[in-house]
């Protein structure tokens, strides 16, 4: 037992866990404050309930389909933050990179009728990923070659790439219905899992999410190539003594963080979740919950398939929320604190690991 | 005479290894204390322990005969006790007057006042003699320097326990003595320091009574006076030491590596900070670069080795030229770099010792397969090394680098490079911060590199070292080479006169 605990994985998953844990206890004191506020608001037990439950209003596994739209986009930016992370770049620029990769799929899907039909969502799907990789290398370069700090680049180009769209919809507006776009030649394909789960929201948008978790997995740690990324972000000094371009390394670490969000993107919006592209000038929250997903699954891909699915069940549940007279921001303050709580799960490493060389010293 | 400090029965246990074992110190009011032992035999750990940086696990603490609950430094603080930790606590980006300051400044009405705090500094910067600018950036003054700002701090804070760790290891012989100066200067006001060293000399030179620590146990406390080098030695790594080093005569056979004219631009300032230098290795021979710090050798070995590139000249190596090569070139092409500092270059600390151990080597075919790292292979290799280079921390090959002892982390560094078996091995301060028995083991490696035929260049600021290991010595001063030498016809006084730049003769091979 003693020997379990002491090992940095299992730490990690209880510092994790205890973080939720916090996060939930502190958002049901929100609720039990609200209901003795709000008139409406008179079922906190049920309210809290729906949390977790709400965001599979549909019972069974129609419920299921649904929550998966929200799961796999921010599995990708949570990665794209989580790659970075662990090759010691910042990069705040998911949600830039996710609208550029999303639109490059979307005009590709809209426009390039001289592909063959059954190929096209391949295309725009790599056609995301270059666009999305292309948007990352620019900080990447600026940071290589110019010292240039990725945080501020990165900011500033989530910016850059959301106006640039936002004035480039035009292209692709619906000629009768200006308000909408056009739909997708080709989306992404369902391979049944709409019957399956009764919801055309599920498709194999999940299934391409979570294989590229692995797929970073195993890159970062077990090829060389990650292993000559990683020496770049903890030291880039070191990997440089080592003979490790550490200037290549910069930029293709932002590269690769820059097409996993373009994937994203594209991942929504070639599927059946129709989602618009907004003229009113949002930065899209899927990168900034790249963050939290990222933190919470403390940049590892495998952790990252967790927290993608935990905050995507809480997302989810907002709108249910809302109709049992409770606020839906009520979901965004739990998260929030859960981020928190992660962030300071280091102290509790810590905490956690003095326990146990005490208990194993009295002993 | 009363014990300042009393440690009682203290155990401190990190995963895998009991770092200090129910070790028990009495320290006297005024003394220089200084502990001795091998690397990783727990000095810095249990100076951690008084100075609140750990909490034992086990054991208490006594100052003047009072139990003292010091469960971080600021509790030490109050206790009058501070402490230079082997690697430096500064801000890189702050001036010397915001370090002293950092933690302990006078604020007026929510404003930071320096202007006392200037005038307190200045005064303690005068009375002992520790000539620091208060206004210089730490990141722009001299390693010396900035251990000055390190003790400055303490007195700043009327800390009267001093805690010196390894000081001496990244000092030049004239800052030693200088610090030397200082240490007795603080005695005779009356405080008391604790010193950890691994250079008998200094002991001998300094301090009032040693104690000696093996495997986290303490050995004994003894005189300094009554008790020889050789048997502190023995005492402290259980066996005898050979201080003097023995070796035949050099046998240089053909060149290996022909410089010509090598100018690199400095980074500080305008000039050359390798001006025009040519010189000759061959195989068989240990050359050594000597020169005070700061005159040029480490950008000559950045130069060498492909780190800064060459402003003109021609480095000839088995008949290429590697001036425009890659460092992964040179590595390959058999030149292997123990490098000077083993933080910034040496290791990636957030990797264990195993992924370290492979730093220079893990794309070759012994550790990969097809772009895939081979960890059978890779934990087998660090296990090998480990054992031959008596590498010691708690979790073995599977240890983050980070909380390895300083002196093991050495170990692993020059254990890696002369595994690649070079055929030219450009070594910087190889045995900084390790104890006699394995500065004994790695001067006898480099002995044997030697004799094998291999080529040695020896970059050390340690006159000891340069004197008994190298077989020819070409001493810089300026950026250029002033002189040659054999280390068997010269002395040391000599030696000085051409590194302090009194001295200089045209070097022609
Ligand atoms: N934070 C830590 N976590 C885990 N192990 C540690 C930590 N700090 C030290 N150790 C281990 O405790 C042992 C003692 O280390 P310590 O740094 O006290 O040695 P030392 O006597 O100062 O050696 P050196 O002369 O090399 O500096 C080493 O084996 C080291 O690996
Ligand atoms: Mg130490």
């Amino acid at each position: 037992m003693k020997a379990f605990l002491a090992k940095p994985t299992v730490q990690k998953i209880v510092a994790a866990l205890l973080s939720i844990f916090f996060g939930l206890i502190f958002g049901f004191l929100i609720l039990l404050v609200a209901s003795l506020l709000r008139e409406k608001a008179s079922y906190p037990f049920d309210a809290f309930y729906t949390i977790f439950t709400g965001g599979l209003r549909y019972t069974g596994l129609r419920g299921f389909g649904i929550i998966l739209r929200f799961i796999s986009p921010i599995l990708l930016t949570g990665l794209s933050v989580g790659f970075a992370f662990k090759t010691g770049l910042f990069n705040i620029g998911a949600s830039g990179q996710f609208v550029a990769g999303g639109f490059t799929a979307a005009y590709i899907a809209i426009k390039w009728t001289f592909i063959p039909l059954e190929y096209l969502w391949i295309v725009a799907l790599l056609g995301a990923v270059l666009v999305g990789g292309i948007v990352g290398m620019i900080s990447g370069l600026l940071k290589a070659y110019r010292n240039v700090n990725e945080v501020i680049s990165s900011i500033m180009l989530n910016y850059i790439a959301m106006i640039t769209v936002s004035n480039l919809i035009s292209v692709i507006k619906d000629a009768n219905n200006p308000s909408r776009t056009q739909p997708p030649l080709a989306r992404i394909p369902t391979l049944g899992l709409d019957k399956i789960f009764g919801s055309n929201t599920a498709d194999m948008g999940i299934f391409i999410a979570i294989a590229v978790a692995l797929l970073i997995y195993v890159v970062l740690e077990k090829t060389t190539f990650g292993y000559e990324l990683k020496a770049c972000g903890y030291n880039r000094n070191a990997a440089r003594y080592a003979g490790i371009n550490d200037r290549l390394g910069i930029t293709l670490s932002m590269t690769i963080a820059g097409a996993l969000s373009g994937l994203g993107g594209a991942l929504v919006y070639i599927s059946a979740i129709t989602k618009v592209f907004d003229s009113l000038l949002v930065l899209a929250p899927e990168g900034f919950d790249g963050i939290s997903v990222a933190l919470l699954g403390m940049s590892n891909p495998l952790g990252i398939i967790f927290s993608a699915s935990f905050i995507a069940i809480l997302k989810g549940a907002g709108p249910s929320l809302a109709r049992s007279g409770f606020n839906d921001e009520v979901v965004k303050i739990m998260t929030a604190v859960i981020i928190y709580a992660s962030a300071f799960s280091l102290i509790f490493r810590e905490k956690l690991g003095a326990l146990i060389n005490r208990k194993g010293t009295k002993s | 005479m009363i014990d300042v400090i009393e440690l009682r029965n203290i155990t401190k246990i990190f995963p895998g290894i009991i770092a200090n074992d129910d070790i028990t110190l009495k320290v006297r009011q005024g003394e220089i204390h200084a502990l001795l032992g091998e690397n990783g035999a727990g000095k810095s750990t249990l100076m951690s322990v008084l100075f609140g940086l750990y909490r034992p696990e086990k054991g208490s603490i006594f100052i003047n005969g009072q139990e003292a609950h010091i469960a971080n430094p600021n509790d030490a603080n109050r206790y009058g006790i501070g402490m230079v930790h082997q690697h430096f606590k500064l801000v890189h980006n702050f001036t010397v007057l915001e370090n002293v300051v950092l933690g302990v400044e006078t604020v007026h009405n929510g404003v930071l006042s320096m202007a006392e705090a200037r005038k307190k500094v200045v005064e303690l910067s005068k009375r002992y003699n520790l000539f620091v600018e208060p206004d210089h950036l730490i990141s722009d003054i001299s390693v010396g320097m900035q251990q000055r700002v390190e003790i400055l701090k303490m007195l700043y804070r009327e800390n009267n326990i001093l805690i010196f760790d390894e000081p001496t290891a990244v000092l030049t012989p004239q800052e030693i003595d200088e610090l030397m100066k200082i240490m007795k200067e603080l005695i005779s006001e009356g405080k008391t320091i604790l010193f950890i060293t691994h250079k008998l000399n200094e002991i001998k030179a300094v301090a009032d009574r040693v104690s000696i620590l093996r495997k986290g146990r303490l050995i004994d406390t003894v005189d300094v006076a009554t008790t020889s080098k050789e048997s502190l030695s023995e005492m402290m790594v259980g066996r005898k030491v050979m201080l003097e080093v023995e070796k035949k005569l050099a046998e240089p056979k053909e060149v290996i590596l022909e410089v010509k004219n090598m100018s690199i631009k400095s980074k500080h300032h305008g000039k050359n900070a390798v001006h025009n230098v040519s010189f000759k290795v061959r195989r068989g021979e240990i050359l050594c670069i000597a020169g005070i710090e700061g005159n040029g050798q480490t950008d000559l070995v950045y130069g060498l080795t492909g780190l800064s590139k060459l402003s003109s000249g021609e480095i000839h190596y088995k008949s290429v030229n590697l001036a425009d090569k890659s460092i992964r070139y040179r590595s390959i092409s058999g030149i292997a770099h123990i490098p000077e500092d083993r933080h910034k270059h040496g290791l990636v600390l957030d990797y264990n010792l195993a992924e370290n151990l492979i730093l220079q080597t893990y794309f070759t075919p012994k550790f990969q397969n097809k772009g895939f790292l081979d960890f059978k292979k890779i934990y087998t290799n660090a296990d090998q090394v480990i054992q031959k280079y008596d590498i010691r921390s708690g979790n073995g090959s599977r240890s983050i680098t980070r909380s390895m002892s300083g002196g093991n982390q050495q170990k692993a560094i020059v254990g890696r490079e002369l595994e690649t078996n070079p055929d030219l091995l450009i070594a910087v301060q190889p045995t900084r911060g390790l104890d006699v028995g394995a500065i004994e083991y790695i001067h006898k490696t480099l002995i044997d590199q030697r004799d094998q035929g291999k080529a040695v260049i020896l970059v050390s600021l340690e006159l000891n070292e340069v004197m008994s290991v190298s077989d020819r010595i070409l001493v810089m001063y300026e950026g250029e080479i002033v002189g040659q030498a054999d280390p068997a016809k010269i002395s040391q006084q000599e030696l000085g006169l051409y590194m302090s730049g009194s001295k200089r003769e045209e070097v022609i091979e």
